[in-house]
């Protein structure tokens, strides 16, 4: 059997997490509310009222080109896209066409030992349409989802695995979250994606007839729909049939794919340019404006981290994850003198924990950085013994003092004296002659318990190295 | 109770503010003179009597209280063409369509002049969606010309043009894509102003052709229209189409000598198929504006010629999308079916008027793919070069001068079988939508027949001020806008 490549473009549609709609005063998540309660006259299309453009949405915009090294277009245009549907209100989408906000670009995605540059070759702003629902023989429209800001970003025919096509949409919802462009979640459309599919014999560069596959809502099965696409289109070609231009729809339950509707031909939407607008001008101060913030991006702070900080790339990937927990990272690295390292197992470990128990951002601990920092270091520098260390850190978060000042009201502080460690290890050892015999009798595991007994006595404030030192020298007295 | 006839807006106010007579006085009168009139006018689409006689009882008790800080057009009584929204009174842009249909809001245009203090007496007929020059395309019934009832007022805003000629109303609003307030205002002999495109808010004008709609005052002076112009005027956070241009108080006293000023007049505007009275009383109003003091300069505007089939490619373009929400949907006429796309069709077949499918028709073919170049891409091409016309020429000349239509209000029925022939009557107007300069129409006299000849004064972007001082002037020295029908 000849090898065959697989030929994958995505198309995806992102709902920012603006305050408002793109053109009207409406709040622009409507999630869980009462159908057609989310509406006014602008965004249900009726008649006479005009759209306003929220700037907010061209500041995402930009924000997105700039990530995706796209060109910024000073002076962009809106049109009107014509085609009827009950749930588009006006008979027309406000979309870009011809001049959109953004050209170019591309997204280099590390895919283990190589990487894949992504091109992109479509970016602009366009408005939602509603939702109908049929049931039996009625239809049900929401118009709640009409107005909500989208861009639309499609990709070249770069990705050449469904493995790729999963880290493209990893990667994006990465970047859309850490630059507070879109909440991003597939399962709530937040974040969409279409994928077009066609096959070829390896070493090909031609363009094959591709299928679309749609309705997918989870990057796992945006994986999966592909996988068993491309095994269709082998199979057909291996069986000698063609490859039908088709629009396939993914079923979740089912986890199967079925033809939509045949693509011959393309609907004329008669696009033109919105009258009711004025061009989208982006000029430099502007420009300035929404990218004088502009934050490291994940995938390069990724690199820096392994380069500056020596961390492994599964360490380097997980603090780079989510921008909260990687800012934090970077704060509390400052704020601690020792190995970065450390840090890094503070946080994948324990931290991680803390923000997955109470739901927060690292950015909203009352556990700052700073008091991570001085934690770790006490650790360190023995000032405390590594479990108080530990219990310190929700002792933190839930008074919001300082690490120091709760060691110090509640005397936490290790002991480090070793008469006063003796003194309790005595004790133990007196009590315990059973134990003793056993000990002694060869059972050398059992000074573990006996340091845990020391530990317990002195509140956990014993150093337990030295309980151990201590308890070994007492034994060998004997 | 006194007779309102023929009085000033001054006089208006002044009589209101004195309490010579109420708001309530005033209101009555012209509720009387529409329940005498309009049934041989029919320049009413819809009537509001109670809410009118209530506004004028508040707009009493504020000239009553001694307030010092009263709106300027307290207690005056306006009409206002049905494409306009005023929440709570129907909105049915003379079409089928939208029977029955109430807007939840108010259109700006109309709501400036609401907070300052008008009153709205009903809502004017006009052709379905504004398309047409004669009010014979309304759905409901066609409105008569007051000065010949056998003959058009013009159109689109023909209802309001006659309420105004006719003393129903001693104001009204329409609105002028290509013409439709310059070409009845002419036609009913009355003072009609389209502003310059972006000079009032669009907001709650139910959309024609979205790069062209303004929405224009009619009254019985320059004067008149000018005070209700600058209260209109102005950027609307709801329009974003709507500019950020300083709009003048305008001061017209003063205003009678023209030393100074230039007046271009275009050549291509006097040419085969004009009427000879009209070019000889707007030939006879320029010679006065000149005897005033004005300049006058030949000029050309080489392009004119292109302004119809223009205008007739954009404006069906842009309404094709515009009326495309009229789907049976959300709100309007709805025929049942249990198919949805069968429904919209059905929907919108029953609910427009043949004019109205004809545009959409042409618009939608012009933006088709395969003949968007040739059609709607090269229109575009044309009207930027239209526009430049206007521009050239204002570099020598503050405004233009030039017939409003070819001809005086034809009759009933003469064009309805021949749109092309209809067409033809805007080719005087369209220019000024399709450059966004404003234009001025007023009477300058009558012909053989007695029907009333209409002048339009264009000038520059957003200077509307200097066509009012113009006309001001000339009405100074004239009486034609002072004439009225016998009704
Ligand atoms: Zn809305």
């Amino acid at each position: 059997m000849p090898e065959y490549e697989i030929v994958i473009g995505l198309e995806t549609h992102i709902q920012l997490n603006t305050e408002t709609k793109i053109f009207c005063a409406c709040k622009a998540d409507s999630w869980e509310e009462e159908p057609n309660t989310n509406i006014c006259p602008v965004c249900s299309g009726l008649p006479g009222v005009l759209p306003v453009p929220n700037a907010a949405v061209a500041e995402k915009a930009v924000l997105l080109a700039q990530a995706m090294n796209a060109e910024v277009q000073t002076d962009s245009y809106f049109d009107r896209k014509n085609y009827f549907y009950p749930d588009l209100p006006k008979g027309y989408q406000i979309t870009q066409y011809d001049q959109p906000i953004a050209t170019g670009g591309y997204l280099d995605l590390p895919m283990g030992d190589y990487t894949r540059r992504v091109e992109i070759e479509k970016l602009h702003i366009e408005e939602d349409a509603g939702k109908t629902k049929k049931e039996g023989n009625r239809r049900f429209i929401d118009f709640n989802r009409c107005g909500v800001p989208l861009i639309e970003m499609v990709t070249g025919p770069n990705l050449r695995s469904a493995d790729e096509a999963a880290e493209y949409l990893i990667r994006l919802r990465q970047l859309l979250r850490w630059l507070n462009i879109s909440e991003a979640n597939m399962e709530k459309a937040h974040l969409r994606a279409d994928a077009n599919v066609s096959i070829r014999l390896k070493g090909e560069d031609k363009l094959n007839t591709k299928t679309e596959i749609k309705n997918v809502n989870s990057i796992e099965a945006v994986r999966t729909a592909i996988q068993k696409e491309a095994k269709r289109q082998i199979k057909e070609v291996e069986d000698g049939n063609d490859i039908k231009p088709w629009t396939l729809d993914w079923d979740e339950d089912t986890e199967m794919l079925s033809k939509m509707r045949s693509k011959e031909t393309e609907a004329d939407y008669r696009h033109f340019k919105e009258p009711d607008l004025l061009k989208v001008h982006v000029d430099q101060a502007w420009q300035d404006r929404i990218l004088k913030d502009f934050p490291e991006l994940p995938l390069a702070r990724r690199q820096r981290f392994v380069d500056e900080y020596q961390l492994p790339a599964y360490d380097a990937d997980i603090l780079t994850n989510e921008r909260s927990l990687s800012d934090y990272f970077e704060q509390a690295v400052k704020a601690y003198d020792g190995d970065v390292k450390r840090v890094s197992n503070w946080m994948i470990n324990d931290i991680q924990r803390m923000l997955n128990e109470s739901g927060k951002m690292a950015g909203e601990l009352k556990l700052k950085p700073e008091y991570l920092a001085e934690i770790i270091q006490l650790v360190d520098s023995k000032k405390v013994n590594n479990p108080t260390g530990k219990s310190l850190l929700d002792k933190v978060e839930s008074t919001g003092k300082s690490p120091q000042e709760i060691v110090e009201a509640e005397g936490l502080g290790q002991v480090s004296d070793t008469g006063a460690i003796r003194e309790i290890a005595q004790a133990i050892v007196d009590e315990n002659p059973d134990q003793v015999e056993k000990y002694l009798g060869g059972k050398d595991g059992l000074i573990g318990w006996f340091v845990g007994q020391v530990m317990q006595k002195s509140q956990g404030k014993a150093n337990p190295n030295m309980a151990r030192e201590i308890l070994l020298e007492i034994f060998s007295e004997k | 109770m006194s007779n309102f006839l023929e009085t000033s807006l001054a006089e208006l106010q002044t009589g209101l503010r004195n309490r010579d007579f109420s708001s309530r006085e005033l209101t009555e009168f012209f509720l009387n003179r529409i329940d005498e009139k309009d049934g041989e006018i029919k320049a009413f689409l819809s009537l509001a009597p109670k809410k009118a006689l209530k506004k004028a009882e508040e707009a009493d008790k504020r000239f009553a209280s001694g307030d010092e800080n009263l709106p300027p057009l307290l207690g005056i009584p306006l009409a206002v063409k049905d494409v306009l929204a005023v929440e709570g009174l129907p909105a049915t842009a003379g079409s089928k369509i939208l029977e029955g249909f109430m807007p939840p809001y108010t259109s700006t245009a109309v709501s400036k002049l609401l907070d300052a203090g008008m009153i709205v007496l009903g809502k004017t007929n006009t052709d379905e969606f504004a398309m047409g020059s004669s009010t014979e395309n309304s759905a409901y019934f066609t409105s008569r010309n007051p000065w010949d009832t056998s003959r058009v007022p013009g159109g689109s805003s023909g209802g309001s043009a006659a309420s105004v000629a006719s003393q129903m109303a001693p104001f009204a609003l329409g609105t002028d894509t290509g013409g439709s307030v310059r070409q009845p205002a002419a036609f009913c002999g009355v003072t009609g102003l389209k502003p310059t495109y972006g000079r009032v808010s669009r907001y709650g004008l139910i959309a024609y052709g979205s790069s062209l709609d303004s929405v224009g005052v009619f009254g019985r002076s320059a004067a008149d229209s000018a005070a209700l112009f600058s209260v209109m005027a102005g950027k609307d956070p709801l329009d974003a189409t709507s500019l950020d241009m300083p709009v003048p108080e305008i001061n017209l006293n003063g205003s009678t000598n023209l030393k100074g000023m230039k007046i271009g007049v275009p050549k291509e505007y006097f040419v085969e198929g004009i009427q000879a009275a009209v070019e000889e009383k707007v030939r006879e109003a320029i010679k006065q504006f000149e005897s005033l003091g004005a300049e006058i300069i030949d000029v050309q505007l080489p392009h004119t010629q292109y302004a119809v089939p223009v205008y007739y490619l954009i404006a069906p373009a842009e309404a094709s999308a515009n009326l495309a929400r009229f789907d049976g949907v959300r709100y309007g006429l709805r025929v049942e079916n249990d198919d949805v796309i069968e429904m919209v069709k059905e929907s919108r077949g029953a609910g427009f008027g043949e004019e109205v499918k004809r545009r959409i028709m042409l618009g939608t073919y012009a933006l088709s793919s395969g003949y968007y170049d040739a059609y709607y891409g090269q229109a575009q091409k044309v009207r930027t070069l239209i526009q430049n016309d206007f521009l050239e020429v204002y570099k020598t000349v503050d405004m233009i001068a030039a017939p409003v239509a070819p001809t005086t209000a034809f009759k009933i029925g003469m064009h309805t079988d021949d749109p092309l022939a209809m067409y033809l009557e805007d080719v005087y107007t369209l220019p000024a939508n399709l450059a966004g300069v404003p234009g001025l129409a007023f009477p300058v006299g009558f012909d053989q027949k007695n029907l009333p000849i209409g002048m339009q004064l264009m000038g520059r972007h957003f200077e509307e001020e200097k066509l009012f001082h113009a006309v001001h002037a000339y009405q100074n020295d004239t009486n034609w806008h002072t004439k009225s029908p016998k009704v």
